[in-house]
């Protein structure tokens, strides 16, 4: 038991960081906020799918993947294009001239639903390519790259044409694919209204759900002797390839495992906004994504869903009061994590946790911070 | 042939060579001065998109004077040395602020150059207003060059042609052929060694980086007789420049150059043949496949590290 | 406030309306107060309207890509609303603009819309401009039961109750173009090249049907251009080899300079080569430079050079707000309009209530509009007129050609 616990929750002070993380996500921001930034949270928190698999990816794995927009893409579109089928059902689509089929396809002279949209038809098989695409996909370049040990500054720029040429794609096809505009108009889910208060609660909840999940299955991937492997092939590889491992297939592996992640993430956006768009697949997202993790902290799980929240949270606010500003705070943001906090809020967090031991001058957010953490310190020190 | 004359078929094949060469020597413009920052100094500056457009502004902005000035036929030479310059000063300045902190962690300044070009582009929009602007061309400049009734060489082309093969050949006599050029190579193929036998290895990064923005600064200057000048413009630019350098081989002048050529002529021909943003996405494809083979591009770097 | 009382009101306004309309007098304006229109009348849905005040938003891109194009928009419906609050306002209300940015990127402006809808209960919004960031937003008009409306020329196919057009819908601007220039120009053959997204690639379609099925003449190519992509070399040798009548370009963005400094660098100027073009405005001269484009046509509904009192008026007010550098395209124009059409839609129905103001609104003709004379369609469009302009090199456009007015039609028969 306190094997499995220290591997899924990195011990007791991984457990109250969970803690608090769930306490906010599921009591307070719910009880706190309006449907409209509850809704705003939902939306970053699919972000934060990203930033955690960046996390196993870059921070732990020394591989920076600038496309990871790419595999959030590609699940937000599978769930998009089940969604999309279902809104187009053969009597709401009467006006068309091929009813039952997307309406972007009727624009674009389809007459026919194309093969690759047959298996959309099904929920179960949807939730299945949700993951299994990106992660196929991730396992081409994968093995392509890795196999061959390209690395490196070499694979970021690789998996950033790799997205772009994805994005040209998708916006260049969009007789099957919706184009610029994307799969929009999405509305129920197996007869349940997605877009209703109650179900956007629920959608909210699964997602937040899904993400201390993914968490714990990146914290048991991480704590689990493959986690140690990945920190050693970062900082020493060849060391490690002397040892008689196959670095390339751990590469792989995490690789493909990140990607699925953020399709997860992906299909959970398309889920709770309603449509999905190229302008998520492509270079301008997938930079973005990985600054939330710089942020947050590039080794830290937790600090990486904190960073994509704050990042994202101070661009929905800044964008509103002062949009001339926005740029050159984002700008100023990246600028001074690189430089000065290379470890991001969470190496802040440890450096002035240790040394005030969690009292002192902290910063507002970290008096916040540890007013929840001693509540939780309590709730958990009640519960055996 | 396919219901055209011969003649015809040849006044085609003439301008299409004339376009692939033009497209070439717009990827070179583009990629030299990355070649020096990325491929001899390891730096991922994902702001040289944003260097160019400092010098198009420059460019543009000298253009207006010259307007008031009634000199627009004569300042255009003198917007490029500008526009060099002042990319040069900016890029000194930001290696002093900026990457000359980050020189062992290449990674990290992809993401704080990315941040650069975040603030370049609102200084940008702050100072020129967010619609694109264009720059007074000298008469010279515009029109085309009729070697016969039916073949129209643009201009335009034959002068980015032209300036590409100046800061080429200047780029080659710099590295290859001045003591500065030594001064550059020994640094970056080992630092410690450059720096024992007294060189100011500090002060040769500083040029270097500042040398790489002052050819960004001459490329977006020759490009805004071809492309437009906008707060992002340059965002336009970054994925093209990094893939020329990346297929060239990274430490390579050489492999620059011909990964420029081949690039171009790829895109220019399958462009032709295909709808144009089909070839793009053939184009990509087709480097990106022959990195995943070849990852270390087509001019691999000899030296051992 | 019980039926039947509503009733009456609703009776005494109708009356009222049918009053001003016999004397020809315009409804409401400079006459109407607050106190006559009581706020629990004119708002039953809990929209922000108070006694003196009633809150509007305005939603497009001030930053990112899009803020080139977006920034007119924002100035012509800000200008608009000053005007008619120095007017009196709305049922003697003045509006207060809630200012909202997209940022250029689609969840954006349906977050913002949601905000603007659910938080600010604001009476109407002007705003979205491409064609992805409407689509991104139109879900929420559509659940929250708002209003939008729209000032750019579009690729039609789409007709919500929530949202008013008043820009073109694509047949409005493509038809009657292309008649004039085949006509105008003897033109048989046609080369179609556009930037890849949906609105070129539909209005494209239209056009080749058109060209195909009613002008006899022939499509000799059709061309996609990926977004943002500067190199036209090659795509303009295929244009020299297959040697058009006219070339058909719907260009966006970046590329859109790109391709006309080439094509002029290449020869093919207005001297050599017909171009008729539905991608450019004013604004985009700025950029291209009106040496690169002098002597080629476009099709728009507007033009700053329209010679008629109402523009006269419009481009002064316009500059006196903005400067003397200011333009005026297209889509800034039918920007401006929205305010207008939203008073008066309001103003018919006696009522902010966005049911009441969307029944209204049709049937409505828009006489101080500077295009001209608009009219609301009940499929939400307006009727207008097609003007072809000829570029000069001033970078404004002579209008040598007018079209009657054309009723919109968003969902052509025969060009699906």
């Amino acid at each position: 038991m306190k094997v499995l616990s220290e591997k899924l929750f990195g011990g007791k002070q991984g457990a109250i960081g969970l803690a608090i993380l769930s306490l906010l996500l599921f009591v307070v921001f719910p009880l706190w906020l309006d449907l409209f930034r509850l809704g705003l949270i939902g939306k970053y928190v699919t972000y934060a799918f990203v930033a955690i698999s960046l996390v196993l990816l870059w921070g732990n794995g020394g591989i920076l993947s600038l496309g990871q927009g790419m595999f959030f893409g590609l699940g937000g579109y599978c769930m998009a294009m089940f969604l999309k089928l279902e809104a187009s059902d053969p009597i709401s689509t009467k006006i068309q001239t091929t009813p039952g089929i997307p309406d972007f396809m009727d624009w674009n002279q389809l007459t026919a639903l194309p093969w690759f949209w047959e298996p959309f038809k099904s929920l179960t098989l949807t939730i299945l390519l949700v993951l299994i695409v990106p992660t196929l996909l991730a396992f081409i370049i994968g093995f392509a790259m890795f196999k061959r040990r390209v690395g490196g500054v070499y694979f970021a720029i690789i998996t950033q044409a790799i997205a772009l040429i994805l994005s040209i794609l998708i916006v260049g096809q969009q007789g099957y694919t919706g184009g610029v505009n994307g799969i929009t108009d999405l509305k129920t889910m197996l007869g349940w209204d997605i877009r209703t208060d109650s179900a956007k609660y629920i959608l909210y909840f699964a997602n937040a759900g899904l993400l201390i999940a993914c968490m714990l299955l990146a914290r048991y991937i991480l704590t689990s002797k493959f986690g140690m492997l990945l920190l050693a092939m970062r900082d020493k590889e060849e060391r490690v390839r002397f040892s008689g491992y196959d670095v390339s297939n751990f590469k792989i592996f995490i690789f493909c495992i990140a990607a699925m992640i953020s399709a997860i993430g992906g299909a959970m956006f398309t889920l709770q906004i309603g449509f999905m768009s190229p302008s998520f697949v492509g270079i301008v997202p997938s930079i973005e994504m990985v600054i939330f993790a710089a942020v947050g902290g590039r080794m830290s799980l937790i600090g990486a869903v904190y960073g994509t929240l704050l990042v994202n949270f101070g661009k929905t606010m800044f964008s509103e009061t002062y949009p001339e500003l926005w740029l050159f705070l984002m700008g100023g943001l990246f600028i001074a994590v690189v430089m000065f906090f290379p470890d991001g809020l969470a190496g802040v967090y440890e450096k002035y946790a240790t040394k005030f031991n969690l009292t002192g001058k902290l910063s507002k957010l970290m008096i916040k911070f540890n007013k929840s953490a001693s509540v939780t310190d309590e709730l958990v020190g009640e519960k055996p | 042939m396919f219901g055209y004359s011969m003649e015809e078929v040849g006044n085609i094949v003439v301008m299409q060579g004339f376009s692939g060469l033009s497209l070439f020597s717009v990827l070179l413009l583009m990629a030299l001065g990355l070649a020096i920052i990325f491929g001899q100094m390891g730096v991922i500056n994902m702001a040289h998109g944003e260097f160019m457009a400092v010098g198009a502004y420059t460019t543009v902005f000298l253009s207006k004077i010259a307007v008031s000035y009634d000199i627009v036929n004569s300042y255009f030479v003198f917007a490029i040395v500008a526009a060099f310059i002042l990319a040069f000063f900016i890029g000194y300045f930001i290696e002093f602020l900026l990457i000359r902190h980050l020189y062992k962690r290449p990674l990290d300044t992809l993401l704080a150059t990315w941040g650069l070009s975040l603030v370049m582009q609102q200084i940008f929009r702050s100072t020129f207003g967010a619609k694109e602007v264009s720059a007074e061309l000298p008469e010279w400049l515009l029109g085309s060059f009729k070697p016969t009734e039916d073949i129209d060489i643009p201009i335009n082309g034959v002068f980015v042609m032209g300036l590409a093969l100046i800061v080429t050949v200047g780029v080659y006599l710099f590295m290859y052929r001045s003591r500065w050029g030594l001064r550059v190579r020994a640094t970056m193929q080992n630092r410690v060694m450059a720096g024992a036998v007294g060189i100011n290895t500090k002060k040769v990064d500083r040029l270097t980086f500042a040398l790489g923005c002052g050819i960004a600064g001459v490329a977006g200057a020759a490009f805004t007789t071809i492309a437009s000048t906008g707060p992002t413009t340059g965002s336009l630019y970054i994925v093209d420049s990094f893939m020329v350098v990346v297929f060239g081989g990274a430490a390579s002048l050489m492999g620059t150059i011909a990964s420029a050529f081949g690039i171009a002529q790829a895109q220019s021909i399958l462009q032709f043949f295909m709808t144009s943003s089909m070839g793009k996405v053939a184009t990509l494809m087709t480097i990106v496949i022959i990195l995943m083979m070849r990852p270390e591009g087509l001019f691999a770097s000899k030296v051992r590290k | 406030m019980s039926n039947s009382d509503r009733r009456q009101f609703m009776k005494k306004t109708t009356a009222l309306v049918a009053v001003s309309l016999a004397l020809g007098l315009p409804i409401g304006i400079n006459s109407a107060v607050a106190a006559d229109f009581p706020t629990a009348t004119v708002n039953t849905t809990g929209l922000a309207v108070d006694d003196t005040t009633v809150k509007v938003g305005i939603l497009h891109s001030a930053t990112g890509t899009m803020a080139i194009s977006e920034t007119g928009s924002i100035q012509a419906e800000k200008l608009a609303i000053a005007q008619i609050n120095e007017m009196g306002g709305v049922l003697g209300r003045k509006i207060e603009v809630i200012q909202e940015d997209g940022a250029s990127d689609w969840p954006t402006f349906a977050e913002k819309s949601k905000k603007l809808l659910e938080n600010d209960k604001v009476a109407t919004v002007f705003g979205c401009w491409t064609s992805a960031s409407r689509k991104a937003a139109l879900p929420v008009f559509e659940k929250d039961n708002g209003l939008l409306f729209y000032p750019t020329f579009y690729e039609g196919l789409e007709q919500s109750k929530n949202v008013f057009y008043t820009g073109q819908e694509a047949t409005q601007q493509i038809l009657a173009g292309l008649d004039w220039i085949a006509k105008e120009k003897k033109a048989k053959t046609f080369y179609l090249i556009g930037s890849d997204y949906i609105w070129p690639r539909t209005s494209m379609k239209i056009a080749r049907k058109h060209i195909e099925q009613h002008l006899g003449g022939t499509v000799v190519g059709e061309e996609y251009i990926a977004l943002g992509d500067t190199q036209f070399g090659s795509v303009i040798n295929k244009i020299k080899l297959k040697k058009p009548d006219v070339i058909y370009a719907a260009v966006v963005g970046g590329s859109n300079v790109a391709w006309f400094k080439q094509l002029n660098a290449a020869g093919l100027n207005a001297k050599k080569q017909n171009m008729l073009t539905i991608s450019v405005t004013e604004d985009e001269v700025l950029g291209i430079g009106g040496e690169n484009l002098e002597g080629f046509y476009s099709a728009m509904k507007y033009f700053q050079s329209l010679k008629n009192p109402n523009n006269e008026k419009f481009v002064a007010d316009f500059k006196k707000a903005y400067g003397d550098n200011a333009v005026i395209g297209d889509v800034t124009q039918a920007a401006y309009l929205g305010p207008w059409l939203w008073k008066a839609a309001v103003e018919r129905a006696g009522s902010f209530d966005v049911d009441k103001a969307v029944v209204a609104l049709p049937g409505y003709e828009l006489t101080t509009a500077p295009e001209g004379y608009v009219k609301v369609d009940p499929n939400h469009h307006l009727h207008s007129k097609l003007r072809i302009g000829q570029w000069r090199k001033d970078g404004q456009a002579d209008v040598v050609y007018e079209s009657d007015l054309i009723a919109p039609d968003p969902f052509p028969k025969g060009y699906q």
